[in-house]
């Protein structure tokens, strides 16, 4: 190593003669000698490099995607830049000494907020890693709530992504998820298989609306009534909250969501920001981080994180969940957002999701071979498309058109036969339906 | 004495005054496309100009303290500086613009990023496979349980007790037990692992052992071959919490002591920026024996073309969606490229040459318990100061005064009126020194001072108890408290 004249006069405090020294606890049969990596390079030089890299990925913005199933792309005002980067905030942490940051606090608090008027719930946590995580800690929390059981319900009609990460956390507390099938007219649930399924060893029932396919789910109140008193956990994309009622209006005992359509880009998917809320009377069963409001010595409004005797680093093994690093600069990020676009901008970005949702559909089923919407229900911004052709020709011909079809369904979903599931948001002009409506109509 | 941190009312957002808004009311029906059934009644969401939002979130940010800031030595969560190359490079929308579910012919970029990384960190870690797609060091624990699970099940076993030493993050007892285990936690002895209490308490019961290796204490696990054979010869594995990798970089590695299973914290060693709390990013590397159980997909590069794959029969499935925290993924690849192996080494020399030269410094005025040599950390006991009457949560809020942020208190558990302190390599001797002057400093300052911390930051010392009496997390709640008042 290269030392530096401050480095030895730190060595010499130390009474060292080498640095080497310094690792001299380490028994020499676990000593290796460097690591085989290549060399460094200066800023200029990775820049370079990593452009060079990076140029071959295909963006949204030169390469038109209709891409949603979870993953969103959504205008981003700048000022919601701005406030991200702002160095206070993106180089802290998990604010232990909250006098010190009552600045992250406050926005986690406002987070909390939005998303709590959202969704009508009483409480939401401030953030977990993103949607199937936090389906997974609601099956969790469900079993908590219901005091055990050893199956929960799920829709069939959810992602299969959620559906895997959700087995896995299930799978530790030996639960096991059994689908409940979806009315294949509508894409709603079937009220009868939830009936039938719904046995004494069941812990809890998820549901989204609007589901993976795009509906939006009528019948929440029967789902709540044939639930009794068993936790209804709901998924939702918390946009479209901004027209729909809340799942706090139809009796959730939890909801789940991704906020990251609120100020976050796509990133390959991640990071995304977990929506996490429930009812006031489950709170100490809750998984996450909470802000609190309070008062500081001299009677100052203040916030704090609280309830933390329900985490890992006060109850270890018997915590709720073993979640610290959260994605709470993701969570600043959707409260700027919010209160950029305000209530008039949210509504008006929502309406006009379903507007371009209603527009392409009705586009692409006037395309010989083509029907969309595939089931008949209220939609909000996504559909499923079902064509004539084989999936895999539709979407290889419209890459070679340069644009990223939907999400072809038929490997996960074999009943969805020659299927995929578009998504369209306010990124897509006039133009880029025009491009996809005229790539479609050049399927042979 | 000369900081001063902003002090500043700001309103909720609720509470602004709104920008004008169109006075008719909104049909949220969108003219019949929406069933009424279906439609909300409310959104209370306040329409504010951006002028006033710009201005509450940089007042907001004033009074929040980051590395940008100043010292940060939270003790275990590795607060070093985060290059701003890496904010830049992940602006980019061949980064920002792009969907997990393109066609992975538009998005070999990505892929390739993603695989060398993969490769960095083998070599790093000394493992011989990872997956990235864990998003948080704690997730990263929860897939190698896991994996734990998965390996003792395919092997016909069904174990059901994981050992912790008692000094672990409370992360790892916490992951254990959300993937079913039993914990057992295991008394340290002279501040390590106590190498016989360990050979009497594993068993054909044991699925796993849990270690941080420097320890939390700051410590190196000098019997850690021991302990791996101890571990190994009871048919369990090893797990590795890369918590304090930030210490060994080029020196050893988890691979090297034998771990089977790594989690790598790529927000604390290489650099990433902790976001308030988060987005972080916790792949896991394996020993080729338990490739095969990664989580779905696997990144596969044949020839000069990246695909995914997917048809892993073994695998443990998915932890989370998609790949992991990309954005973050990308950071920690720009920071382990910028410097290279020998960077890379110079990164772990220096955490532990500004840790010991602290440690020095600091040792005779606090207590020092267990050993002398430290690696990138060292824990204090502030008993010293019980005897006037001040504890260690005095002293941490008096350093907030000095324009330093805390050091972790009160953690490892074995250490009474623990203070843990991580300097990390990003910081100079001047601030070391200054940092140094200061605890001195305030271990003199009369008890009244230190029970009055912190003078100078946004909020003086808050009523927590109220905050969990009161419960309220939310405007929402707020107004119904004020409603009812």
């Amino acid at each position: 190593m290269h030392i530096s004249e401050c480095s030895m006069e730190m060595l010499q405090a130390l009474k060292l003669k080498s640095v080497e020294q310094l690792f001299d606890d380490i028994p020499k049969s676990v000593r290796i000698e460097g690591l085989r990596l290549p060399e460094g390079v200066s800023e200029l030089e990775l820049l370079r490099e990593m452009q060079s890299m990076l140029s071959v990925n295909k963006a949204a913005s030169a390469h038109p995607t209709f891409l949603g199933a979870g993953v969103y792309h959504h205008f981003i005002p700048a000022a919601v830049k701005t406030i991200v980067s702002r160095g206070e905030f993106i180089t802290s942490y998990t604010p232990y000494q909250p006098e010190i940051s009552q600045g992250m606090l406050q926005s986690m608090f406002e987070y909390q907020s939005f998303m709590a008027e959202l969704t009508a719930m009483d409480v939401v946590n401030s953030s977990m890693y993103d949607a199937s995580t936090a389906l997974g800690e609601a099956v969790l929390m469900s079993h908590r709530i219901a005091g055990g059981g050893s199956k929960f319900l799920i829709s069939r009609a959810i992602s299969p992504e959620k559906k895997l990460v959700a087995k896995t956390y299930a799978k530790g507390a030996d639960i096991s998820l059994v689908e409940v099938a979806y009315d294949h007219a509508t894409g709603l649930v079937d009220l009868n298989d939830l009936k039938e399924k719904l046995r004494e060893d069941v812990c809890g029932f998820y549901f989204e609306s609007p589901n993976f396919f795009g509906p939006v789910e009528i019948q929440a109140e029967e789902i709540r009534s044939i639930l009794g008193a068993k936790p209804m956990v709901v998924g939702v994309n918390p946009m479209s909250l901004a027209l729909l009622r809340p799942p706090g209006e139809y009796g959730a005992d939890i909801v789940i969501g991704d906020s990251q359509v609120f100020g976050t880009p796509m990133n390959l998917g991640g990071p995304m920001i977990g929506l996490f809320g429930c009812r006031s009377e489950h709170v100490r069963k809750m998984p996450g981080r909470i802000i609190g409001m309070t008062v500081d010595l001299e009677g100052r409004t203040a916030f704090c994180m609280t309830l933390q005797t329900r985490e890992q680093h006060i109850r270890r093994s018997k915590a709720t969940s073993n979640i610290c690093t959260n994605e709470a600069l993701l969570a600043l990020a959707a409260a700027a957002y919010l209160s950029v676009v305000g209530r008039t901008g949210l509504r008006e970005i929502a309406a006009k999701n379903v507007e371009n949702m209603r527009s392409l559909a009705t586009r692409i089923n006037s395309i010989k071979a083509f029907k969309a919407p595939r089931f008949k229900a209220t939609h909000f911004n996504e559909f499923v498309v079902s064509s004539e052709h084989l999936s895999e020709k539709v979407h290889r011909h419209l890459l070679s058109e340069g644009i990223q079809g939907g999400y072809v369904l038929d490997r996960a979903f074999p009943e969805l036969r020659d299927s995929a599931l578009y998504a369209t948001t306010e990124m897509h002009s006039k133009a880029d339906h025009d491009r996809l409506v005229k790539a479609l109509e050049g399927v042979r | 004495m000369t900081y001063h941190q902003a002090v500043h009312e700001v309103p909720l957002l609720f509470e602004r005054c709104e920008r004008p808004t169109p006075s008719e009311p909104f049909d949220a029906t969108l003219g019949g496309a929406i069933p009424k059934e279906l439609v909300r009644a409310e959104l209370e969401i306040p329409d504010l100009p951006e002028r006033d939002v710009v201005k509450h979130f940089v007042n907001l940010s004033q009074m929040n303290f980051g590395v940008d800031n100043g010292l940060y030595p939270l003790g275990s969560c590795t607060m070093k500086y985060n290059p701003k190359v890496c904010d830049e490079i992940v602006s980019w929308p061949t980064v920002s613009d792009i969907h997990p579910l393109q066609d992975p012919s538009t998005i070999q970029g990505a892929l390739r990023l993603m695989h060398e990384l993969e490769i960095a960190l083998c070599e790093i870690g000394g493992v011989d496979a990872v997956t990235l797609q864990p998003a948080a060091g704690a997730a990263g624990e929860f897939t190698g349980m896991h994996l734990v699970r998965a390996y003792h099940e395919s092997r016909g076993e069904k174990r059901t007790e994981v050992v912790v030493p008692d000094t672990a993050h409370g992360t790892n007892p916490a992951s254990a037990a959300m993937v079913g285990y039993d914990v057992l936690e295991l008394p340290s002895k002279d501040g390590c692992v106590d190498a016989e209490a360990l050979k009497a308490a594993v068993s054909k019961d044991t699925a796993a052992f849990m270690l941080t290796n420097p320890n939390t204490l700051g410590l190196f696990e000098k019997d850690v071959v021991d302990i791996a054979k101890t571990v190994h010869d009871a048919g369990a594995l090893l797990y590795y919490d890369g918590a304090n990798l930030n210490a060994i970089m080029g020196k050893t590695s988890p691979g090297k002591m034998d771990f089977d299973i790594v989690h790598f914290n790529l927000h604390k060693t290489f650099a990433t920026p902790h976001g308030g709390g988060g987005p972080g990013a916790g792949p896991v590397g394996v020993k080729r024996p338990l490739e095969k159980l990664l989580p779905v997909p696997r990144i596969i590069h044949q020839g000069s073309q990246y695909s995914l794959d997917y048809d892993k029969p073994f695998s443990i499935g998915k932890v989370r969606a998609f790949f992991g925290n990309f954005a973050v993924l990308v950071r920690a690849y720009a920071y382990i490229r910028m410097h290279g192996g020998d960077g890379l080494e110079s990164v772990s020399e220096n955490a532990v040459l500004n840790s010991n030269y602290l440690k020095q410094m600091l040792k005779d005025d606090f207590e020092l318990p267990y050993g002398n040599l430290r690696k990138h950390e060292f824990v204090l006991s502030g008993r010293p100061l019980k005897s006037k009457g001040v504890r260690t949560i005095d002293f941490a809020k008096r350093l907030l005064d000095y324009g330093f942020h805390a050091p972790t208190i009160y953690f490892p558990l074995i250490v009474d009126e623990a203070i843990m302190i991580e300097p990390t390599e990003t910081e100079s001797r001047e601030t070391l020194d200054a940092f140094a002057d200061a605890c001195r400093k305030i271990a003199k300052e009369d008890p009244q001072t230190l029970h009055s911390a912190p003078l100078n930051t946004a909020r003086r010392r808050l009523d927590e108890a109220k905050a969990a009496r009161d419960m309220i997390f939310s405007w929402r709640e707020h107004k119904k408290k004020i409603g009812t008042i």
